[in-house]
């Protein structure tokens, strides 16, 4: 999970990193009150799990409290890149001498850690490491061994003599910090030298993964923060993996790359997934229900293809699932169904015999796409 | 022959008393595979339905002379359980647990290349070489003996496409199910070199999905070392940026890991890519007639 950046800087000064005085806003009012205590002047910066805030209009340099409230009412608004916005953050302004980049993320490639380093502020780091890699200082870090001085000295080799010392110590924490935290990247976009001498994190990104959070009651904790969709939480809420996206057809599948190739063959039947759902190995007839609910629930969702692959999954059950959950729920849209694996035989017996008007049984995962697609562009019904 | 798994192959469970672990275990042993073994802390003595169980993977491997280790724990001790496998001796570890934390792989990704133990997963469907031995939760019964080798990173899109091989009758000669997981085991290049090296494999099927840059890597390998035609599948090409599509390894990051980069990457080494998984079974049939 990505957290917000004042989360990710509430880590990073628990770890000893710099940052700027900040005061987290809900409201206009708010923020014009934060400016004054910080001088009369602030950075308003939109609070939202994405990247590109400077060029959209997310951080704003403000000379007033007025105009701090402003910004905020106007950012709590509009929203930032289709994101709801529930807060912002509200910071000193602080003379900067120079900008640079620093990153410690975990390398799929190679199952250790990478650190990065440029004295190039504020850039986009892929472009950079395309356009001039020799600006740009590339260390691996083994996770065993952690990282040593030597690291140190070639990252921040890069940098000119008056930061290196501070910026080594940013470094050291900023390690620290991954590993405590069990976060797959750390990104610090710009690390500035201030005209004061200090060198302090301006950004914080932090990824935390989702599967040491067991291990993390309190950054567990952050999530609560997080807007999210209704029907989402729903069916996080029963232990689907689910992914809301913009089209009509609900997909329902078992495995997460079955599911990814059903809205792929979704895609070339003519048509958009509205969901990504995957509701796993083993799924037994309730939490097909759970699924089939969770999905009609979605007001965009104009037909249903569930695609099962039975290999533990047994599709005698994943039937029976389907046909519960139509006595919990009305389908208003239709439902194509393809079954095919385990008891997948069964599996259709038991639909045919049910007769329900709504389910539609399609023999392969082609013509199923094709039946979902036609009943979502209105070509069929 | 066939790779990772055969006749040869003799396995130890750990976490062979939970439910997933007991089901699966029997299921392979009902495949043909020698099960000679399970491990679950403080059950030694007991046996489930005749398979001895002990203490710890170094006492079953002094017992029965175990090869192979799969692991069937909980993701908070499964890495554990992997280093325990490497340091009791065992050539191959699968780990078919979900949910790992990535910094207790990657610290197990280190360890491992000073052992000589070969891990695949963790997240995976395990290995199954049809006719000799199913080492995790592979259906063999959609499996048929032949001279296709596969691997891939996700375990339903494994069925998916050996079915359509099996109605085409096209049998395969191992299926490697190398797991959705960012840090892993085993990935396509080590898959394509042991694919390379056997004689009873003529094809090799590779299916990859968003995330990561194993397939862009594996492109790299086939156009300087592969020997065989290779058929190609990539899932996830209407994923969004940013969003994980069920896998911990699934996600598209910035302008990294998409569907379209990889596709490219493959097909710029001569590597065939089915754009549904029934036109990669029908390309494997177009190659081998």
């Amino acid at each position: 999970m990505d957290l917000y950046e004042h989360q990710g800087k509430d880590l990073f000064r628990a770890s000893g990193i710099p940052t700027p005085r900040g005061i987290v806003c809900h409201s206009g009012e708010a923020a014009a009150e934060a400016t004054r205590e910080l001088g009369g002047r602030s950075v308003v910066k939109v609070q939202v799990q994405a990247g590109g805030r400077g060029k959209g209009g997310g951080v704003v340099l403000v000379d007033s409290p007025e105009r701090a409230a402003r910004e905020a009412d106007r950012m709590l608004r509009d929203g930032f890149g289709g994101l709801p916005v529930t807060r912002v953050l509200c910071e000193e302004l602080l003379s900067i001498a120079r900008e640079f980049y620093t990153s410690i993320l975990l390398d799929r490639s190679t199952g250790s850690y990478l650190a990065m380093m440029t004295a190039e502020g504020g850039v986009d780091i892929e472009e950079l490491a395309h356009t001039r890699p020799e600006a740009l200082r590339r260390v691996h870090i083994d996770p065993m061994l952690g990282i040593r001085t030597y690291h140190l000295r070639a990252l921040t080799g890069v940098l000119p003599p008056e930061a290196r010392a501070l910026a080594a110590d940013v470094l050291s924490s900023l390690f620290r910090l991954l590993g405590e935290a069990d976060a797959t990247l750390l990104e610090v976009n710009p690390l500035v030298l201030l005209e004061d001498g200090r060198v302090i994190a301006l950004d914080a990104k932090v990824t935390i993964d989702d599967n040491a959070l067991f291990r993390h009651e309190d950054l567990e904790a952050l999530t609560s923060a997080f807007p999210i969709d209704p029907v989402e939480a729903r069916a996080r809420a029963h232990g689907l993996q689910y992914v809301k996206l913009d089209g009509e057809v609900g997909v329902i599948g078992n495995g997460a790359g079955l599911v990814m190739s059903t809205l792929d063959v979704v895609k070339q039947a003519g048509a958009d997934a509205a969901n990504f759902l995957d509701v796993g190995g083993g799924a037994s007839a309730d939490l097909m229900a759970t699924s089939l609910e969770v999905i009609l629930s979605d007001p965009s969702v104009k037909a249903v293809f569930i695609n099962i692959f039975g290999g533990i999954t047994r599709c005698d059950l994943v039937a029976q699932g389907i046909l519960g959950a139509l006595t919990r729920v009305e389908a208003h849209v239709p439902i194509v169904v393809r079954l095919d694996g385990t008891n997948a035989e069964e599996g259709r017996a038991i639909l045919a015999d049910a007769a329900h008007p709504r389910i539609v049984p399609a023999a392969t995962m082609l013509e199923a796409a094709q039946r979902a697609a036609a009943f979502a562009n209105g070509e069929a019904t | 022959m066939s790779v990772l798994v055969g006749t040869g192959t003799r396995l130890v469970v750990q976490g062979i008393t939970g439910n997933e672990g007991t089901f699966h275990t029997l299921r392979n042993r009902a495949y043909g595979t020698q099960v000679v073994a399970g491990v679950t802390p403080g059950k030694s003595g007991q046996d489930v339905e005749g398979i001895p169980v002990f203490d710890t993977v170094a006492d079953a491997v002094r017992e029965t002379g175990a090869t192979t280790s799969m692991i069937f724990v909980p993701p908070r001790f499964a890495a554990e359980a992997i280093l325990e496998a490497a340091d009791a001796g065992v050539h191959l570890v699968v780990c078919i647990t979900e949910g790992i934390p990535a910094k207790d792989m990657a610290q197990v990704h280190s360890y491992l290349a000073v052992t000589r133990s070969t891990l695949v997963g963790p997240n995976c469907p395990g290995v199954i070489s049809p006719g000799e031995a199913n080492v995790g939760i592979i259906p063999g019964e959609i499996c048929a003996p032949g001279r296709v080798g596969l691997v891939s990173r996700s375990g339903t899109l494994v069925y998916q496409i050996v079915h359509e091989l099996t109605q085409r009758g096209i049998g395969q000669s191992t299926c490697v199910g190398m797991g959705g997981d960012p840090v892993h085991g085993v990935g396509f290049v080590e898959s394509l070199a042991l694919f390379a090296e056997d004689d009873q494999t003529d094809l090799v099927v590779m299916t990859g999905e968003i995330g990561g840059d194993d397939e862009e890597r594996a492109a790299a390998w086939i156009g300087e070392h592969m020997t065989k035609p290779v058929v190609g599948y990539i899932a996830g090409f209407t994923a969004p940026p940013g969003k994980r599509m069920g896998h911990a390894g699934a996600i598209v990051t910035g302008s990294k890991g998409t569907a379209a980069a990889k596709a490219e990457a493959l097909e710029a080494v001569g590597v065939q890519v089915g754009r549904t998984p029934t036109e990669v079974a029908e390309l494997v049939a177009t190659a081998l007639a």
